[in-house]
């Protein structure tokens, strides 16, 4: 009896730490058996939101190296062929949000992917231009994205990703607009 | 008093009272803080028409993307009680007309960081106080009735 007890405990226990093996597709943070998590970190804050989500969505700190963001930030008056200016006050306080966050230093495996292969002495503006992002769009064709009414650019995340807001990118959670989920 | 007199009080004063309606939307107005700000202070006498007219207006830009010709109903259309839509993101843009969306020209702070930005990518340059004050007034007065 007490044998059985102790050998079923033991296989109750291997069956609950196999979970996050079998489940390391999704982008839950399994962090009581991890460090990294997958996926993207969701880090909040206000003015981040506010100052720089008022014309498209607020991208995770967690998608460009802090390079990137650098560059970003010095090119505000000509942001995209946009004006994206910010005062001094909060221009500080973004920029040490981003860079405290961004995917070279987070420990978070989709991020560390988005800072790989970086040209450091050229690195990205955009996110749609690092290595990472170019290899996992490459096999969708132009009439799902550019010539989708309903997407138009690879630049709105949400779109597709349907959990992007929560930092998810995993292609179970995918759907493009007018097609469907993507299936690799 | 009969009937008839009853009822003619009652329309008159019915009318009337939609009439002070028609005269208190032509006339609201600005948050004081904000009018405080970019028109008291400074001494200025806004004009609503000047404000819709450049709100109208296609600015001829050299060297920019796009068509070369900048608006600012681009981006926020010309009804301001509707919602716009930017014109490369496609993100909405909440309508400007205070009376559908009460956020609009209550904070100086964000008043000037858009004044700044949007002038900026519109006229390519800054506006002047003028401008301010006359854009300030079309968009408050421009939800009426």
């Amino acid at each position: 009896m007490k044998n059985t007890l102790a050998i079923s405990s033991i296989i109750f226990t291997l069956g609950f730490l196999s979970i996050p093996v079998v489940q390391s597709d999704s982008d839950f943070s399994w962090s009581l058996f991890k460090n990294k998590s997958n996926g993207v970190k969701v880090v909040r804050n206000e003015l981040y939101e506010e100052e720089c989500g008022g014309c498209h969505m607020a991208y995770a700190p967690g998608l460009l190296t802090e390079r990137s963001w650098t560059k970003v930030m010095a090119g505000l008056e000509d942001h995209f062929s946009d004006n994206a200016e910010l005062d001094d006050d909060s221009f500080k306080q973004i920029s040490q949000f981003l860079n405290a966050n961004s995917a070279d230093k987070s420990n978070y495996k989709r991020s560390q992917k988005f800072s790989r292969n970086i040209n450091r002495a050229n690195p990205p503006l955009r996110i749609t231009k690092t290595p990472y992002f170019i290899r996992e769009h490459n096999e969708i064709p132009d009439r799902l994205v550019a010539k989708n009414p309903k997407v138009v650019s690879f630049s709105r995340c949400t779109a597709c990703h349907k959990n992007a807001d929560a930092g998810s990118f995993n292609e179970h959670d995918i759907n493009i607009p007018g097609f469907g989920r993507w299936d690799d | 008093m009969n009937i008839l007199t009853t009822s003619l009080t009652v329309t008159v004063s019915f009318i009337l009272g939609l009439s002070a309606h028609l005269v208190s939307a032509e006339e609201a107005t600005l948050n004081p803080v904000v009018n405080e700000h970019f028109i008291t202070q400074l001494g200025i006498k806004a004009d609503e028409k000047l404000g819709q007219q450049m709100w109208q207006q296609k600015f001829k830009r050299k060297g920019v993307s796009g068509t070369g010709v900048r608006s600012c109903t681009d981006c926020h259309g010309s009804d301001l009680s509707k919602a716009g839509k930017h014109i490369t993101t496609g993100k909405i843009i909440k309508p400007m007309s205070p009376t559908v969306n009460s956020k609009r020209l209550t904070k100086v702070r964000s008043i000037e960081k858009w004044f700044k930005r949007n002038c900026k990518w519109t006229l390519g340059r800054e506006c002047d106080a003028q401008e301010k004050a006359n854009f300030l007034y079309y968009i408050n007065s421009s939800s009426s009735f």
